[in-house]
């Protein structure tokens, strides 16, 4: 049961980190503000997703369990915001390199 | 294993700092600095001191950076004149060897120190159960050094006078800051319905829990003055004119409760802010009770500015300039 655990632990984080380095990647490369964006909402929203899974079995009890969702369901809820306005901006402004 | 991550972190940490100070740009410089303070969170909380780490995210990194924000905004006129002018060679020489004397002389204080240095902690610990906290971090701020966590928050009110006389004459009483206008039904007022009980509902916990663990009321007033300032940018609520009644009783709230509590010890007690030991803890929760309310409102107040718009008087627009003083209420 426990190496069970330990291996989906270590799959998910491991595929959390690989999005967020994909996130990265992509908002560094991707050539205008739209699609960066659009780079670091998926990754962030997956990979932080991910890294939490990977992070319950870990945790003491459910309540700590449970603070980790509310921190991946906070900060979905603020990036999901942030890059909504900041698109808005973009499009009342114009697009800048 | 562990060290990897500390190297990490400082490898991560001093080139931000350096970018942050070399930026060009106010607003480049500002989000490297708001960047740069989030890895100090992380650096304090490798050296386990959450509490400290908390302080830098909400605070060092979260208000600081909204205040710097607003000020480089203000900057962005002027920025481009202010960038263009290149000193003359004698004075970048002479600003240059003062810098490095003044970081030689930080790093030589800091290399001189004893090693271990000279602490109070072992007292702290010995002492902490008569204040009937369990945070010896609460207990310093909140009994054995109360007289500075209280002379701080005077400070922070000093600082709130500062920014409002700023305003021009004929706004004083007004409104601090322009009218925000967001779409009612757009993400911003979504937010702005959504957080608010959420972050209320974690900074009254961050100051509760601070009792026994790592919190603090100073970073729960800072997120509880954040939800107040996303309302009012959100458009859903507007900022109070500096003249309100229950604005000026709101920031004396705190002191005021702190410098009675304090009397009370000098007059009951053996001293100014001596707690007597049964009621220790109810009167460290009550002081924290109003420094929080004190705290978030001077906190919004600090990021909204100095009076802008002057108070909308119930007396028609066409009245002369010169109308009776009490009209203003």
């Amino acid at each position: 049961m426990s190496v069970a655990l330990d291996v989906m632990t270590i799959t998910a984080i491991c595929a959390g980190a690989f999005f967020f380095l994909a996130g990265t990647v992509g908002l560094l490369r991707f050539p205008d503000t739209l699609t960066r964006l659009h780079a670091l909402t998926k990754a962030d929203n997956l990979g932080l997703g991910l890294v939490v899974l990977g992070l319950l079995p870990r945790m003491p009890g459910p309540a700590s369990a449970l603070k980790l969702v509310c921190v991946w369901l906070l900060v979905m809820l603020g990036s999901a915001t942030t890059s909504q306005l900041i698109a808005r901006a973009v499009r009342q402004e114009g697009p800048s390199a | 294993m562990l060290h990897a991550l500390d190297v990490c972190v400082v490898l991560l940490v001093l080139p931000l700092a350096v970018r942050t100070i070399a930026a060009r740009e106010t607003f480049a410089a500002v989000v490297s600095f708001m960047a740069y303070g989030l890895l100090l969170t992380l650096a304090w909380m490798r050296l386990a001191a959450p509490d400290v780490a908390l302080a830098v995210a909400a605070i060092g990194s979260g208000l600081s950076g909204v205040l710097l924000l607003g000020a480089s905004a203000r900057l962005r006129a002027t920025e481009r004149p202010a960038a263009a002018e290149r000193p003359s060679a004698l004075l970048r020489l002479a600003a240059g060897i003062l810098s490095a004397m003044i970081a030689a002389g930080l790093a030589a204080g800091v290399l001189s120190q004893p090693d271990p240095g000279p602490t109070l902690a072992p007292s702290v610990a010995e002492h902490l159960a008569t204040t009937g906290v369990g945070n010896p971090v609460t207990g310093v701020l909140m009994a054995f050094r109360a007289m500075d966590t209280m002379l701080e928050k005077i400070v922070l009110l000093f600082a709130l006078v500062g920014v409002w006389s700023l305003a021009p004459d004929r706004l004083w009483g007004g409104r601090p800051g322009p009218r925000h206008q967001a779409d009612p039904r757009g993400v911003l007022a979504f937010l702005a319905r959504l957080l608010p009980p959420v972050g209320f509902v974690v900074g009254v916990y961050l100051l509760w829990v601070s009792a026994d663990k790592p919190g603090g009321a100073f970073q729960g007033s800072t997120i509880l003055a954040a939800m107040w300032l996303l309302v009012m940018m959100a458009g859903l609520g507007d900022t109070p004119p500096v003249a309100s009644r229950w604005l000026r009783l709101a920031l004396i709230v705190g002191p005021a409760v702190f410098l009675a509590v304090g009397l009370g010890g000098l007059w009951f007690g053996d001293a100014f802010l001596a707690y007597p030991e049964a009621y220790a803890k109810a009167l460290i929760v009550v002081i924290e009770l109003g420094m929080m309310l004190t705290v978030a409102v001077t906190l919004a107040l600090l990021v909204a500015g100095a009076p802008a718009r002057s108070v909308p008087r119930s007396v028609p627009r066409n009245t002369p300039r010169n109308a009776p003083r009490n009209a203003r209420r």
